[in-house]
């Protein structure tokens, strides 16, 4: 066995984090490590890159004993860890940021050796096709390259146990399969590779063997070949989950977003948004699909008021509001929950109580006057937190120290706290475990039945086909099909999203 | 029991700032005690026993002079003569004299970081405040009572200070112009104005070539609270303590501060909640910039009585360091104040005394706000245990044991 953890125990304040989880994994073999969100992966992996200290249990490689004391001792004996938030150096070029640290280093005043460092990343970029310029800066590299600097980083470390933290969370589809292609030829080669996840499918895509742990504890393992989504879900949240909500048919009702030639510019100005019509009905949802940067951020925070309208028309119930402030917006019942929760959707070092009424702090019960009813406010608070199953000591607690899908929670409560007549959430579910995707999934599906037009804009094909009544896919600013939920797949979504004109779409 | 917990919690790293630093202040009287150290190679008992001994002659004057001798305070009550209970209770009511101005700046400070703007104006909107109390007050001379010459002083020092920290507001939040670098250049533009001001023959002193103003004390004042011989407390001290429990309230209880607070954290999220980041600013600003104001147009009109080039006496600087030894905290304000005002007004004593400069003060202020600025220094230098959690075991325990949803 080229590593093995046996019965490792690591305890916080409060916590028990790790509680006697044994794992192990082969020269050459792939271990999905499963879990939601806290359920301790990422401190198993800091012990086993030498950043904690376990309380208890053992380190073996090749069956002998190991102690790491620091990250470096872990490094020699071959561990490389790829964090799910790069370490990178924005100014460097990939060849100064991958040898920082484990200079070559030659001539007298032992300076660096770039030629050999260059030469060397050369040869491991070709080995393992990662693709890397050498000499491109790191800056200027998309998100899915700076991940395989960071590979190449471990690579150059020697290291031949390669651990990735949640590596899929930032990229696309297409990236995604790119990486999985090169874990394969990694493990080809001999390399061992934890890869932790909590995303089912990838798991049964790459991985050779599966183990999945639950507030600590190993709560069972799984061999791709013959486990199921479902089981593993199951296995992850501890009871059964449904991994797709179940929702009847729509039933359409009345227009109630209506978008006309709608143009909107970015930042630098440029067009983003490039001539879109869309009508939304009360009673479904509709879903937009497509590769992230494709106008979808702009269209949102146009219908929402946050973004000026370079020319078309927007109408929500029937009143325009191309030129309508954020507030205006909202007062006509629209519930947005925003992309970013953490820089959009909270204040993060403001309590779940100010949290809960960031956006109708100025209406009545919560302040009269422009004075708060503290009572009021604590009450509605409560009752946020009681209705939405926020996990959270009181609600005086800063959001920053909740769970990610408990402070969407907070955010969904807050939106689905006043009457809404039209939903806008864009990723709703970015970054959450499956329990928190079905749970806000739920809750969505609750206010379409309600009446309410709901507008999901996600990246994740898996969410589109569960939650879309109808599905429109953008693609560079336009809406290049718009398809029946039921007859969408991942191929024909797959190709629109790519850009291909897709006959069956009815392009409205 | 946990408010009181939390209390302390908050409490804590301040005041033990506070003692590092006076720690570091008698390592510098001891090491500047030039005539004991040499004794230190020849007798050094003598010398080590009389190095601490300066300390503590220095310190027991600083005190002394901040809160007076209780001992005194308690014979001249005992005999009831008013000139010995005057000086009695002088050093303390002047520590409050000093405390005044201080807690309307730092007010002023807390109010505009809380709102996430850098307020580094505020001795030009001391200075404005000034000036607008002085011109209305030469203005109304002689034409209506002196109360409400005072009170249209104060008005006035509200509206040019408030309006001279809202310049730099409206600055940022129509064209993003920095705010740190806009309120520093008013501070000079503020100087200047007043330069020019005091040369206008409404205000000049006759006769002087020193920019200072006429006298106000002859037709208008801030009653005094206590009335004695040499007492200069006066109710700008009352007013400041109002206004703190104003701006508490003004923070924490109403929709308006909610906004400040809000902008303040996360711009951003303010602004997808549908408040006016840019109204926030300006509001902040101008808050911010009126309670400099009222702060000079007290020190005008009351504590120095006439307009002069260095009325400010650098609180609208004092402030900044005050307001984030406050924990940006009105309470916090008032007591970090207090602490300012008693080193100042005890220092002076301290210099009479003991012949340790009034300058090892700002040597003390200075170490207090590196050592309020760096709390893992202290939580090193203490051994407290300021527990900050770890961000996964914060995940951790969201998710506590019972059914998911």
């Amino acid at each position: 066995m080229r590593l093995e953890l046996r019965e490792i125990s690591k305890r916080f304040p409060g916590v028990l984090a790790n509680d006697k989880i044994s794992i192990s994994a082969d020269r050459g073999k792939v271990l999905g490590l499963l879990g939601e969100n806290g359920a301790g992966k990422t401190t198993l992996m800091n012990i086993l890159s030498g950043l904690y200290k376990p309380d208890s249990g053992q380190i073996l490689i090749d069956g002998e004993e190991r102690v790491f004391g620091d990250p470096a001792a872990a490094i020699d004996a071959g561990v490389g860890m790829v964090h799910q938030h790069f370490m990178l150096v924005p100014v460097f070029d990939v060849v100064e940021a991958v040898a920082l640290g484990a200079e070559t280093v030659s001539g007298p005043l032992g300076t660096f050796d770039r030629a050999a460092a260059r030469r060397r990343i050369v040869e491991l970029s070709e080995q393992y096709k990662l693709e890397v310029d050498p000499d491109a800066k790191i800056e200027s590299l998309p998100v899915g390259v700076r991940q395989r600097v960071e590979i190449l980083k471990a690579l150059y470390r020697h290291s031949d146990i390669l651990v990735l933290d949640e590596p899929s969370a930032v990229l696309t589809p297409y990236e995604t399969e790119e990486l999985f292609t090169i874990i394969r030829s990694l493990a080809a080669t001999g390399t061992t590779i934890i890869f932790i996840t909590h995303k089912l499918n990838e798991v049964l895509e790459v991985a050779d063997h599966v183990v999945v742990l639950r507030r600590g504890r190993v709560a069972g393992t799984a061999d791709p070949k013959s486990t199921t989504r479902q089981e593993l879900a199951n296995m992850m949240v501890g009871r059964d989950v449904e991994l797709i909500v179940p929702k009847g048919p729509a039933k359409p009702g009345d227009v109630v977003l209506s978008i006309r030639d709608l143009v909107v510019r970015d930042d630098r100005l440029e067009i983003a948004v490039d001539g879109i019509d869309l009508e939304v009905r009360a009673g479904e949802i509709v879903a937009i699909a497509g590769v992230q940067g494709n106008g979808q951020t702009q269209l949102v925070e146009a219908i929402t008021g946050l973004r000026q309208v370079d020319s078309g028309e927007i109408t929500i119930g029937g009143t325009h509001v191309e030129k309508a402030t954020p507030r205006q917006v909202s007062d006509l019942g629209v519930a947005h929950i925003p992309e970013d929760r953490g820089r959009d959707g909270l204040i993060a070092f403001m309590s779940i109580a100010e949290n809960y009424i960031l956006d109708t702090y100025h209406r009545e019960p919560y302040s009269r006057w422009g004075i708060f009813d503290l009572d009021a406010v604590r009450a509605g608070a409560a009752k946020g937190v009681k209705d939405f199953d926020i996990r959270t000591p009181t609600i005086d607690t800063m959001a920053v120290s909740l769970s990610g899908g408990n402070q969407q929670k907070v955010v969904v409560a807050r939106e689905f706290s006043v009457p809404v007549q039209l939903v806008i959430a864009a990723q709703p579910t970015r970054g959450l475990d499956v329990g928190s995707i079905e749970y806000i999934h739920r809750r969505i599906v609750e206010q379409r039945d309600a009446g309410a037009a709901i507008v999901i804009v996600s990246t994740e094909l898996d969410e589109v086909l569960a939650v879309g009544d109808r599905i429109a896919v953008m693609f560079d600013g336009r809406i290049v099909g718009i398809l029946q939920g039921d007859d969408a797949t991942y191929e024909n979504l797959g190709l629109l999203m790519g850009g291909a004109e897709f006959g069956g779409g009815v392009a409205a | 029991m946990t408010r009181v917990k939390a209390l302390l919690r908050r409490g804590l790293p301040p005041i033990l700032a506070v003692v590092t630093a006076l720690i570091f202040g008698a390592v510098v009287i001891v090491l500047t005690d030039f005539n004991n150290l040499a004794l230190i190679t020849t007798d050094p008992v003598a010398g080590i026993g009389g190095a601490l001994g300066g300390v503590i002659n220095g310190y027991g004057a600083m005190i002394s002079g901040a809160f007076g001798d209780p001992g005194r305070v308690v014979t001249a009550f005992q005999t009831g003569d008013v000139n010995d209970i005057a000086t009695a209770i002088r050093p303390i009511t002047e520590t409050l004299v000093a405390t005044t101005p201080l807690i309307f700046t730092g007010l002023a400070i807390a109010v505009s970081f809380r709102a996430g703007m850098f307020n580094i104006g505020g001795n030009g909107q001391v200075m404005m405040g000034a000036l607008g109390a002085t011109l209305t007050a030469f203005t109304l001379q002689g034409q209506v009572p002196a109360f409400v010459i005072l009170l249209a002083a104060l008005a006035a020092s509200l509206l040019f200070g408030g309006f001279w920290g809202f310049i730099p507001g409206f600055l940022k939040a129509r064209t993003g112009a920095h705010e740190v670098i806009t309120t520093i250049m008013l501070n000079y533009v503020a100087s200047q104005v007043l330069f020019f001001a005091l040369g206008l023959d409404t205000l000049r002193q006759p006769g002087s070539t020193a920019p200072v103003s006429k006298n106000l004390s002859a037709f208008v004042d801030v009653p005094v609270i206590i009335s004695l011989p040499a007492i200069r407390l006066d109710y700008s001290f009352v007013v400041a303590l109002i206004t703190a429990g104003l701006v508490s309230l003004l923070l924490f209880r109403t929709t308006k501060g909610f906004e400040l607070r809000a902008s303040g954290f996360n711009m951003t999220a303010a602004r997808y909640a549908g408040m006016s980041a840019g109204g926030s600013m300006m509001l902040a600003m101008a808050i911010s910039g009126g309670l400099c104001g009222i702060a000079g147009g007290f020190l005008a009109v009351g504590t120095v009585g006439q307009l002069s080039l260095d009325l400010d006496g650098g609180i609208g600087f004092n402030a900044i360091a005050l307001a984030l030894l406050a924990g940006l905290r009105p309470g916090g304000v008032v007591l970090a104040a207090l602490l300012f005002g008693a080193l100042t007004n005890g220092g002076k004593l301290m210099g009479i005394q003991s012949g340790i400069p009034f300058d090892l003060l700002l040597f003390i202020m200075a170490l207090v706000i590196m050592f309020v600025a760096a709390p893992g220094l202290i939580r090193t230098i203490w051994r407290v245990k300021v527990a900050k959690p770890l961000p996964e075991v914060a995940s951790v325990s969201a998710v506590v044991p019972g059914e998911s949803a």
